[in-house]
């Protein structure tokens, strides 16, 4: 081929490209309750998000092996890949957000990123934004977010739960301690930094802080100041994807003592330990989840794979995040059953979704009967309040899996919630929103 | 045979000098314009104004500044991330620290802010050149990333560091940013606004200061030598392509995605701009367009083809070859034609005059 048919090919191949990229709505089944599923199975957080999008599918895929759906409604999903990305995030929303019978149910998006740059979209879409255990705490605050929840507990109440259990390691007080915070330097990862500093004021303890750049390879620095230069008595870590391995290691190299360095919910998962093998054992982390594969759930999730039907790679069955998956697949699934009372047994709109979220009471009773008992803590999400008091639990590495090694702790919601009120109340001034009457 | 300006007589200067002076190329400018604002608000998918034509469009313009330093003055810059940061933060104070400004002065106060910031960080262009000005570029690129992310005073003391567009009006109560506007209004608005400021960018190229920037690009010592003043001309080609820029950014945050952290303006952002130029084509202004629509489409193009065609593949298996095809078809286009886009579409215009007896 001669530059010139090249030439005339780059042209045509040009053409096409701008032909083919129409969108195309794949024909959904009559009738489906349809979730989008915003995953990140490559990039540098593939190493979490896989097991996260694996729990989605099982999940669904059982609730409509096991009872056929969601009172009848089978459940529909489509994956799109973010890569942990915002702008792709975005795009992916926007492609899924109309598909189904009746649109988007609700949106997962597993990035506080996304998460922020959703809220607004999604609350214009009325679709409903499930960040669970990450994004914006003060979501938590319904008059003012009626579309995003945050249940069962948020970074902030996160970062009172570590200092609670700190704490508690020391006897009763912080004074004259020291704090490090490791954290992931994005809207994430700056999300405690407050709280702790408010805490810090409270408890006595000094807080120091250490920002790592995405995507948190590059930890040599900062570790060697941690463990030769500030010393703390413990560090706190919010961490994610290959970050997290690698904090496990270098503080291991420094020898920083493991069981003084605890992760959040998103720092604790096999893949973050498992690179630094036998050096990792004793290191913590919180949990919103239960640890391991003995709940009822989880067996029947195998028994589907047993028979064939499972979807996920069964590797992944029972690890922390899929675990996870599952719990926020089941919230999900608990709004939809609880909107079905109200609006009756069809595919429902992310609006009429809303109002199963907004009453939806998870009981430990219910819990019990779903097969979930150990895994999560109840909660009970109000218009008002969209954290659904949900508590955390304390895991620890002991070098072959997470054992948690206390009950579901409760942060001191009492001191947060005027946080939550006043931060939300700054984000109505400047979006100009009138906060919803929720009596 | 129809297109061909045979016939076509100019009788002053000022229709020789006109930016399109074949009649037919007027006509269908005008064409698309006119189809562009009346018809696609009406006729578009949703998921087509939100998620290609308005990203579409503001890279077209952070491309248009990138172009002007560095297609038409020969500056190489990596700051385009940083200064497309200016813009987003700068207009995110003034609106919020003045709601009752109109959002059109705050985001022309804005860029101009940003043209400041670009003057600043331009100075070096004045002693070195090439490679080692895009070093010093790309200090402005980390240092700026760095000033937003570390200091709360910019994002109003956001606990996480992430500014919210507030919802404003151009006029009347239309609003054109932050989420709750209509797609609709946001699409027109961007489309007036980036038409109104590429036919700026357009003349300038064409007049006394676009002629001593090509000048300075193709040979500094002649351009100094035939009396233009390199600080003047380089400095103003960083005010100017910092302007535009910097509103690019502004509208990124306000209109697109409604809510940003300084993270979004990393250096991948400047890689993105630079590979939209080098695609498109340094010095054309037609260049910047067709870079921006081949970067923003090609990677939605490539994710939804497998779809479309009905193939079985996972997500992550698309997420590869989307990586692997993008990867090759940039290599395709730059060995076919190095000159980018905008040249193929002048060749095809060339060809399409002798069609169809070409010699």
């Amino acid at each position: 081929m001669g530059l010139k048919s090249l030439r005339w090919a780059a042209a045509a191949l040009a053409l096409s490209v701008a032909a083919t990229a129409t969108p195309v709505v794949p024909a959904k089944a009559e009738g489906d309750q349809f979730i989008p599923l915003l995953v990140y199975r490559t990039g540098p957080y593939a190493p979490n998000g896989i097991p996260l999008a694996d729990g989605f599918i099982d999940y669904f895929n059982y609730v409509n092996w096991k009872e056929g759906g969601v009172g009848g409604v089978p459940l529909s999903w489509e994956e799109c890949e973010t890569q942990y990305n915002n702008d792709r995030g975005v795009e992916c929303y926007e492609r899924l957000k109309n598909r189904g019978a009746s649109g988007a149910t609700v949106i997962n998006p597993y990035s506080t990123g996304i998460t922020y740059a959703l809220i607004g979209r999604a609350t214009e879409d009325k679709i409903p934004v499930l960040s669970m255990g990450y994004g914006r705490a003060d979501a938590s605050d319904g008059t003012v977010f009626p579309y995003v929840y945050t249940a069962p507990i948020t970074y902030w109440a996160g970062a009172d739960v570590m200092v609670q259990y700190a704490r508690e390691q020391e006897g009763g007080s912080l004074k004259g301690k020291k704090i490090a915070l490791v954290y992931h330097d994005s809207a994430y990862g700056k999300e405690p930094i407050k709280t702790l500093e408010r805490l810090a004021e409270i408890e006595g303890y000094e807080l120091s802080l250490f920002p790592v750049a995405h995507p948190g390879l590059e930890q040599k620095a900062t570790w060697l100041r941690i463990g030769r230069q500030v010393r703390p008595d413990y560090v706190f870590m919010w961490g994610w994807g290959v970050m997290n391995a690698t904090a496990v290691k270098e503080a291991a190299s420094v020898g920083f003592p493991m069981d003084k360095f605890i992760g959040i919910w998103w720092s604790g998962a096999e893949a973050d330990v498992l690179p630094a093998k036998e050096a990792a054992k004793g290191y913590k982390s919180l949990n919103i989840t239960g640890v391991g594969k003995d709940f009822p759930i989880v067996q029947d999730i195998v028994k589907m794979h047993e028979e064939g039907e499972g979807l996920a790679d069964p590797a992944n069955i029972g690890s922390v995040l899929y675990n996870r998956a599952v719990v926020n697949g089941f919230i999900i699934t608990e709004a939809v059953r609880k909107a079905q009372e109200k609006f009756g047994q069809r595919p429902l709109k992310g609006e009429e979704v809303q109002w199963g979220f907004d009453n939806l009471a998870i009981t430990e009773q219910r819990i019990e009967e779903a097969g979930l008992k150990g895994l999560m803590g109840p909660i009970e999400i109000t218009c008002a309040n969209h954290e659904g008091a949900g508590s955390a639990l304390v895991q620890q590495w002991d070098g072959e899996n997470w054992v948690a090694i206390t009950g579901f702790i409760d942060p001191n919601r009492k001191a947060l919630w005027p946080e939550y009120k006043a931060s939300a109340a700054q984000y109505a001034k400047e979006k100009g929103i009138d906060p919803r009457n929720c009596d | 045979m129809f297109y061909r300006e045979a016939g076509q007589f100019k009788t002053s200067y000022a229709a020789d000098q006109a930016i399109y002076p074949i009649r037919q190329d007027k006509i269908g400018i005008l064409i698309l314009f006119g189809f562009s604002l009346l018809a696609i608000p009406f006729i578009a998918p949703i998921y087509w104004l939100n998620s290609i034509l308005i990203p579409f469009l503001i890279f077209s313009l952070a491309a248009l500044g990138l172009n002007i330093l560095t297609g038409y003055c020969g500056q190489l810059s990596l700051g385009t991330g940083g200064f497309m940061a200016c813009g987003a933060f700068f207009s995110y104070k003034l609106a919020t620290a003045m709601p009752d400004t109109n959002i059109l002065i705050v985001f022309l106060l804005a860029g101009l802010g940003t043209a400041l910031v670009g003057v600043l960080f331009g100075l070096p262009s004045l002693r070195i050149k090439g490679f080692y000005l895009a070093v010093a570029t790309l200090a402005a690129q980390f240092f700026l990333i760095w000033m937003f992310n570390k200091f709360s005073w910019w994002t109003n003391h956001s606990p996480s560091g992430v500014i919210s567009a507030p919802p404003r009006a151009v006029f009347g109560d239309i609003d054109v940013t932050s989420a709750s506007a209509s797609p609709e209004a946001k699409y027109v608005f961007l489309l007036l606004l980036v038409s109104f400021l590429a036919l700026i960018a357009k003349n300038m190229v064409r007049s006394r200061i676009g002629r001593s920037w090509m000048a300075i690009r193709d040979m500094d010592i002649a351009a100094e030598i035939i009396g233009i003043r390199p600080m003047l001309a380089k400095l103003s080609a960083f005010a100017v392509s910092s302007f535009f820029i910097g509103v690019s950014g502004a509208l990124w945050a306000f209109t697109y995605s409604g809510s940003v952290e300084a993270l979004a303006f990393e250096i991948n952002r400047s890689f993105e701009v630079l590979f939209m130029i080098i695609i498109g084509g340094l010095g054309a202004i037609m260049g910047s367009f067709l870079g921006a629509a081949f970067i923003v489409l090609l990677p939605i193009a490539l994710d939804t083809i497998p779809l479309l065609l009905g193939l079985p593949l996972s997500v992550e298996t698309v997420a590869h070859l989307r990586l692997i095809i993008f990867g090759a078809l940039i290599i395709f286009f730059l060995i076919v034609e190095p000159h980018g886009l905008a040249r193929l579409w002048q060749i095809g215009k060339e060809k399409l005059r002798l069609w169809p007896f070409p010699y």
